[in-house]
């Protein structure tokens, strides 16, 4: 069964160490919110699971269907099934949307073939749910778009390229309430028991759409509470506060 | 003059070469001798010779352009000047001699013009060896040949253009083209035609220490429209070969012209072309202008508003990978006023490659309300490539409207990253990259085109990945 498992993951970026023995497992058919204060490390973690350059690895593991990924490159991560919504996405002007969403697809899912028009109505059924005007697919790759329109291009990704195991950083900062609703509407639709799905929020809102089975709380690196969604409404009624009290305490 | 064995490593589809037995070919070098020579064989009127003659003088007089890319290597003497493939320009690919056929069959022409074209002209080494439009547009007036026999032919009007955009004295290379001249094509569409389909013009060089001087003239006349796109290859030596045209258009008022320019030279081919335009009232000349390989290019596609209301744009792109050094812009010279001009400019450098932009941007006293917008982006795919650029602008007069943006960029790592965690390969990524990054280039491109664009690009890029 798919899952994808981290283990006492120590890793940093530019030489700087971020994370400090993480653990986290996440299984097909479950939605997991990772929650924490600004600087705890979550956008670290899914650079570091989808393979960044960049960023090194100084201790534990990450699995995917007990294998680990940590040797390898991105592309090969994201051909296993892995997906990363990205908080900051990259522009690349002069690639269409619908050009570049089949060229990935193509190499996500070899063994699906689909002629350009079936692929075209495959996307706008996708475009559809997240209310994206058709032309979006003749837009270039995030070049000019709103905040707003790049985390629906995001999610847009996840449902035309229909990962295994989500990864969704932010996906719903910056949006107006009716955005947020469409955007979690889609992200409901997507998750199924073939699927895993880890939301990586700041903030409690989007959970008010969409239920999680589990809530972590990160601090400085760690995972420092597990709990149910109650977790995220308390979480909303004392901040983060609280938590980062009972860290200090269990640590010293 | 022997180039460093590696630089001809290059995965370049069109290297191949093929062994014929030329009909005449001149000795190697250049004198007065051989400039008589060809205008005798070529059987010229005696205005051709001596204006050949002006040119050959003017070569000798003139010194190397030294602002520009390294020409030191050319050696002269070592280049053969005039090389006669075939005895006649065949009306059917028939006529045609075997190997030089199959060449033009492998490189996909009597496909592309059974599809989608109104003309094909093609010339190997200094002749054309064929020539045909579609019979229609023979019966509207539309004149499309190679420029040998258009002299022989439109001897009137041929007399009446010739050299009267760029003069012999223009530059070294231009002169060297005058005096030597061989091929190229004659297009004149007369007042009102519109040629739906492009024409085109395929040139070949096939011969090692071979230079190609090939001459082409095209005259719109008033409100025409049409679309001449050019295509080159060349066989991969280890020696060098020489490329030095001239190419003169003519829009008249009201013509809409569109040039295009699709160079893909092997890595011992130095690239020398003098292009210009004349855009006069309310006519608009389009120059589309891509450089892959080559060892160096000096290309400077320029457009000389001399009628009110005219308007150009020239959209050029660059490659340059390991051993090339591509050193080609615009100049758009505004004599008129209401003139408007677009420059767009984009280069890609890889594997030490090298790109120089060089544009120049004037308007004249007198010409008022001139608008001209200037953009050149340069893409460098590694710390190793270079890329610099040269605007020049003489601006005579206040109430020009004159924008100008550049930038230098180098490929992003957290692109690359974003395109791979979409299942791309870091090759797909950066093709793709540099495949946006030109875009605005391909889109210009008739459809067939753009799909090779892209293919060769790719072929580049990932021949070059170090």
């Amino acid at each position: 069964m798919t899952a994808l498992e981290v283990k006492n993951l120590h890793a940093g970026v530019d030489g700087k160490a971020i994370l400090h023995g993480l653990d986290l497992t996440v299984r097909a058919g479950e939605i997991h919110a990772l929650m924490g204060p600004n600087g705890s490390g979550k956008s670290t973690l899914s650079h570091v699971l989808m393979g960044h350059i960049r960023y090194e690895v100084y201790e534990g593991d990450v699995l995917l269907d007990g294998t680990s990924i940590l040797g390898l490159l991105p592309h090969y991560r994201a051909r296993l099934g892995l997906f990363l919504g990205f908080q900051y996405p990259q522009e690349v002007p002069g690639i269409k949307m619908g050009s570049f969403l089949n060229a990935a697809y193509k190499r996500m899912h070899p063994e699906n073939e689909m002629e350009i028009p079936e692929f075209f109505a495959y996307v706008d059924e996708r475009m559809n749910l997240l209310k994206l005007d058709p032309s979006f697919g003749a837009r270039y790759l995030n070049d000019g778009f709103s905040g707003g329109e790049k985390k629906r291009a995001e999610v847009l990704q996840m449902l035309v390229l229909a990962p295994r195991i989500a990864i969704l950083d932010e996906s719903d900062s910056g949006l107006d309430i009716d955005a947020l609703k469409t955007v979690a509407e889609a992200i409901d639709h997507f998750a199924s028991p073939e699927v895993g799905i880890l939301l990586i929020t700041h903030y409690q809102r989007l959970l008010d759409y969409v239920t999680p089975d589990f809530v972590h709380v990160m601090v400085d690196g760690r995972i420092v509470r597990s709990g149910g969604s109650d977790l995220a409404q308390k979480l909303e009624e004392l901040g983060y506060k609280w938590i980062k009290e009972e860290a200090t305490v269990e640590v010293t | 003059m022997v180039l460093e064995q590696e630089t001809v490593n290059r995965e370049y589809k069109y290297g191949f070469r093929d062994d014929i037995e030329y009909v005449y070919r001149t000795a190697k070098g250049l004198s007065e001798d051989v400039v008589r020579e060809i205008s005798g064989l070529k059987d010229e009127p005696e205005w051709m010779l001596k204006m050949r003659l002006r040119g050959y003088s003017h070569f000798l007089e003139r010194v190397m352009p030294d602002w520009g890319g390294d020409l030191d290597d050319i050696d002269f003497d070592d280049i053969r000047y005039y090389l006669k493939p075939s005895e006649k320009e065949g009306r059917s690919w028939d006529e045609v001699p075997d190997k030089i056929r199959e060449t033009f069959d492998r490189l996909g022409i009597p496909e592309a013009e059974r599809k989608f074209l109104a003309g094909v002209g093609a010339q190997y080494d200094s002749e054309v060896v064929y020539h045909k439009t579609l019979k229609h547009l023979e019966e509207q007036g539309v004149v499309f040949m190679g420029t040998d026999a258009a002299l022989k032919e439109y001897p009137e009007i041929f007399k009446e253009y010739f050299a009267t955009l760029v003069p012999p004295e223009d530059n070294k290379f231009a002169a060297l083209n005058t005096a030597v001249w061989s091929g190229g094509s004659f297009v004149y569409v007369p007042k009102g035609v519109k040629v739906e389909q492009p024409l085109q013009a395929y040139f070949r060089i096939n011969s090692e220490n071979m230079g190609q001087f090939e001459r082409t003239l095209i005259i719109g006349d008033e409100d025409c429209q049409f679309h001449y796109i050019e295509g080159c290859t060349a066989p991969t030596y280890t020696t060098n070969s020489l490329h030095a045209a001239v190419v003169e258009v003519i829009a008249k008022p009201g013509a809409i012209v569109r040039y295009t320019t699709l160079q893909n030279w092997s890595d011992n081919v130095y690239n020398l072309v003098t292009k210009r335009a004349y855009a006069y009232e309310n006519s608009t000349v389009e120059w589309v202008d891509a450089n892959i390989g080559s060892r160096l290019t000096m290309k400077y596609p320029s457009v000389y508003l001399v009628g009110k209301g005219a308007k150009t744009e020239i959209l050029s792109v660059a490659y340059a990978g390991k051993g090339m050094h591509q050193d080609a812009g615009a100049k758009a010279i505004h004599l008129a006023s209401d003139t408007q001009s677009r420059i767009t400019s984009k280069s890609v450098s890889q594997n030490g490659g090298r790109v120089t932009y060089r544009g120049h941007l004037a308007v004249a006293k007198g010409a008022r309300n001139v608008k001209s917008n200037v953009r050149c982006d340069a893409l460098m795919l590694d710390a190793v490539s270079r890329s610099d650029t040269y605007p020049y602008m003489d601006i005579e007069e206040e109430d020009a409207s004159i924008t100008h943006e550049a930038t230098v960029g180098k490929i992003s790592e957290d692109v690359l990253y974003y395109l791979m965690s979409r299942g791309l390969t870091e090759n797909e990524a950066m093709n793709m990259v540099v495949l946006g990054f030109l875009e605005i280039f391909t889109k210009e491109l008739p459809m067939e085109y753009a799909v090779e664009f892209n293919r060769l690009i790719k072929m580049e890029i990932e021949g070059n990945v170090g």
